[in-house]
């Protein structure tokens, strides 16, 4: 019976699972270090390459099995330590890896690619490898106990063979059994089988688990000699063989017999892990959000009614509220991953960077296993890596100035990961040369960014490192000046409802610290209203709440609000008039400013009242409406109404823009 | 119909392997390395045994000669999967007890019909 299967529903594990082999060869590739190898190490990435090579081939990517073949020969001579490892062959060994990778991708995406790149790396692979003394590679099974017969021709049309087969005595301990090949060789011809029964012992003495019988075969028909080979190549160190042919014309079908198979039947088996969609996991994450909700309203309806509720209804109601939470901070970790997902990328671009630059750097992770949501540790990358470009670029000194100042000739920096609260902090640190403030003001004057003679604190000048259009380089160069500017860093890091803060002493070093919530499904919200308005904030950023009072606003130019908060002034946000909300009328009570504190600055916005605080689930403007700007999303609170939730990061941009107007024009 | 071990760190690998002997009628149960495939043959009494060479943990080879020490898995068919130029494997392998190999690369047809010669 002929299965039919069709290989290409394999080839998007196939992928997967190879893109994971080649971020474990590359991380493992910059655990190298030059001289000393690490048989672990070298192991690992082999084994990588060797489960490429082999899948691939089997789902028919010969080139890329090719491909890995040639890393695998090199690797091969690396374990044996027939071949030294050296800077060169490590970047060699990276950029095969590189190359790998896009084809990889290429083929995931049916597109061409750069076949003479692939070329050049597999020429120094094998030039590394051809450096070596030639190994012999054995091309074929040899040496077994039968001995050859020169001269025949294997594929002439009608052959007689004489085969003599006497298996060792301990055939059966390899799991092999000699009827089945005699069985299988009775399929390749006409047969005629005859016992050899000298060595059978005496029957006190028998061993059943010992094969004590030989055989004398005849057998003719088109068959060749690799046939009969084949059908014993299994067992050609546990027996001796005789093969031996006669010349006969006669002709047989060569009768094949195929494969017997028997009726199909789907068993379950046993998993230890299973692959889901993520897809699946929001659509869960959404309806464990819903879940939420209803539980709130049904509490709020409870209270609302006054219900005179029997104890147990309250009871079940409580255990339900338990049950709920549990399982939204099950569903949320399904989609939580280990933080070093994000960290993947970073060793490679060092190792390339510093060799660059003729720097020395050490790379120091810790907390890798701490956790944080697929999504924001997906979008966390490339700000993680721009940070880190930063400070190997404008950071870490050369090694001479380096020693020169009496710091270690390397450089370090630590990128380290924690949790908080709520959140995870990721800190990226390093010991080189700080910012320097006198010339990050100067061009940030230069560029009117700052007007001149505005007196600044030490925290609010490194602060202007996220402005847009500063470059802290006197010369941009294509290390981290790509048109990738710090104000994108901190902008993609608000987009996660994150912040990022700078710390840095001269000559000391700098650190940056990244703020992430946990994830972006679920906020800690403070309810305010404005008229008959319900918004909700981040709870995270809010400062503090004041009582507002008139007479401390001002108006710059007529056109933006400023408030004198404590001794500086904020600018001023009122919702009644950027949403156009009626104003509530004859009330005693004070409106409120609630002030946010982004980055450096802060912001007030103004409210009419505070009225408490709730875990929401975000629910987006975007796929349920629009995008709305100075809002990120919507909310369904307890008592079943919608409630908008604030962008106060965009509100704050907002006012930058209008206030950068007002400066320059 | 046969209770296979299939023994294999390449999740696509394993999945191919395992479908076809599943399409053919077979039960697998499956692992990913020489350590968890020892946990299986304690609650498992299998008829076969297939196995990558290559895998952390315990690789292939050592997997087999641990399996011939076991006295239900003395004569058990063990097959180890391999690239066909690994012939220092291959001796390895048999050295170990192993019954046979399947080479890398292999299509569906090719595996069930290396499987029906041990079964």
């Amino acid at each position: 019976m002929e299965i039919d299967i069709n290989l290409s529903q394999f080839h998007d594990i196939f992928f997967e699972e190879s893109f994971e082999g080649i971020e474990i060869m590359e991380t493992e590739l910059l655990n190298l270090s030059p001289g000393a190898a690490d048989k672990e190490t070298v192991n690992t990435i082999f084994r990588a390459a060797h489960s490429i090579k082999g899948s691939a081939g089997t789902f028919g990517f010969s080139e890329i099995s090719d491909f890995t073949h040639n890393m695998e020969t090199v690797l091969d001579k690396m374990r044996n330590n027939e071949l030294e490892i050296t800077q060169r062959l490590i970047s060699v060994l990276l950029s095969a890896v590189d190359s790998l990778n896009n084809m990889l991708i290429s083929h995931r995406e049916t597109k061409p690619y750069d076949a003479t790149l692939v070329e050049n790396v597999s020429a120094q692979l094998e030039k590394l490898s051809s450096h070596t003394t030639t190994v012999n590679t054995s091309s074929r099974h040899e040496s077994c106990s039968h001995e050859k017969q020169a001269g025949g021709t294997d594929d002439s049309p009608e052959q007689r063979w004489r085969i003599g087969f006497f298996p060792h005595e301990k055939l059966f301990y390899t799991g092999n059994d000699p009827l089945r090949l005699i069985r299988e060789l009775q399929t390749l011809g006409d047969f005629a089988i005859k016992a050899e029964v000298d060595n059978l012992p005496d029957f006190d003495d028998l061993d059943v688990h010992n094969c004590y019988l030989g055989w004398r075969i005849q057998i003719q028909g088109q068959i060749t000699r690799a046939q009969i080979e084949e059908v014993f190549a299994w067992v050609e160190d546990d027996c001796r063989l005789e093969i031996s042919r006669e010349i006969e014309r006669r002709s047989t079908e060569d009768r094949r017999k195929s494969p017997n198979q028997s009726g199909r039947r789907k068993t379950d088996t046993e998993h230890r892990s299973i692959r889901v969609s993520t897809d699946k996991i929001d659509n869960l994450l959404n309806l464990v959000g819903e879940l939420v909700i209803t539980q709130s309203i049904l509490n709020r309806v409870c209270i609302d009614q006054g219900m005179d509720a029997s104890d147990k209804f309250l009871e079940c109601l409580e255990q339900l509220e338990r049950n709920t939470r549990d399982l939204q901070e099950q569903t949320m970790s399904i989609r939580m991953l280990p933080v070093d997902n994000a960290f993947q990328r970073i060793p490679r671009i060092v190792h390339d960077l510093s060799i660059a630059q003729g720097k020395q750097v050490t790379l120091e992770f810790t907390g890798e296993t701490t956790e944080l949501d697929k999504t924001v540790l997906e979008k966390i990358g490339d700000p993680l890596v721009h940070l880190v470009r930063n400070a190997l670029d404008h950071g870490i000194e050369p090694p001479e100035i380096r020693t020169s100042k009496g710091k270690p000739e390397q450089g370090t920096i630590k990128i380290n990961a924690s949790h908080e609260g709520g959140y995870v902090i990721l800190r990226i640190s390093d010991d080189g040369n700080g910012i320097n403030p006198d010339r990050l003001l100067a061009n940030a004057i230069e560029k009117n960014l700052v007007a001149e003679g505005e007196e600044l604190s030490q925290t609010q000048i490194h602060n202007l490192i996220f402005l847009p259009g500063l470059s802290t380089s006197d010369e941009i160069n294509d290390v981290s000046g790509r048109g990738v500017g710090m104000d994108v860093v901190r902008r993609n890091i608000s987009d996660l409802g994150g912040t990022v803060d700078i710390w840095s002493e001269q000559g000391v070093g700098s650190t940056f610290t990244i703020r992430l919530p946990l994830t972006l499904a679920i906020l800690d919200g403070q309810i305010v209203r404005v008229g008959n308005q319900i918004f909700i904030m981040p709870l995270h950023s809010i400062k503090e709440t004041v009582i507002f009072n008139e007479r401390e606003t001002n108006t710059v130019t007529g056109k933006v609000e400023l408030y004198k908060y404590r001794d500086e002034y904020i600018p001023l946000v009122r919702l009644h008039e950027l949403f156009n909300i009626e104003p509530e009328e004859n009330t005693d009570k004070p409106e409120l400013l609630v002030v946010f504190d982004i980055g450096d600055k802060h912001i007030g916005i103004l409210v009419d009242d505070v009225i408490g605080q709730q875990q929401v689930v975000i629910k987006s403007l975007e796929t349920n409406y629009k995008s709305v700007p100075g809002l990120t999303g919507a909310t369904v609170l307890g008592d079943g109404s919608v409630a908008l939730i604030l962008d106060v990061l965009g509100l704050a941009a907002q006012h930058k823009e209008s206030d950068s107007r007002v400066h320059t024009g | 119909m046969a209770q296979i071990l299939l023994v294999d760190d390449s999740v696509s690998m394993r999945e191919m392997v395992s479908f076809t002997l599943k399409e053919a009628g077979h039960d697998v149960i499956e692992a990913e390395d020489g350590v968890q495939a020892l946990d299986a043959v304690q609650d498992n009494a299998f008829n076969l045994v297939i196995t990558d060479v290559n895998m952390p943990n315990m690789d292939g080879i050592m997997l087999t000669s641990k399996l011939r020490q076991l006295d239900s898995y003395r004569f058990t068919p063990i097959l180890i999967l391999t690239t066909e130029t690994s012939d220092a494997r291959k001796q390895d392998g048999r050295a170990a007890g192993a019954t046979g190999w399947i080479e890398k690369p292999f299509d569906p047809d090719s595996l069930l019909s290396t499987v029906d010669r041990v079964l």
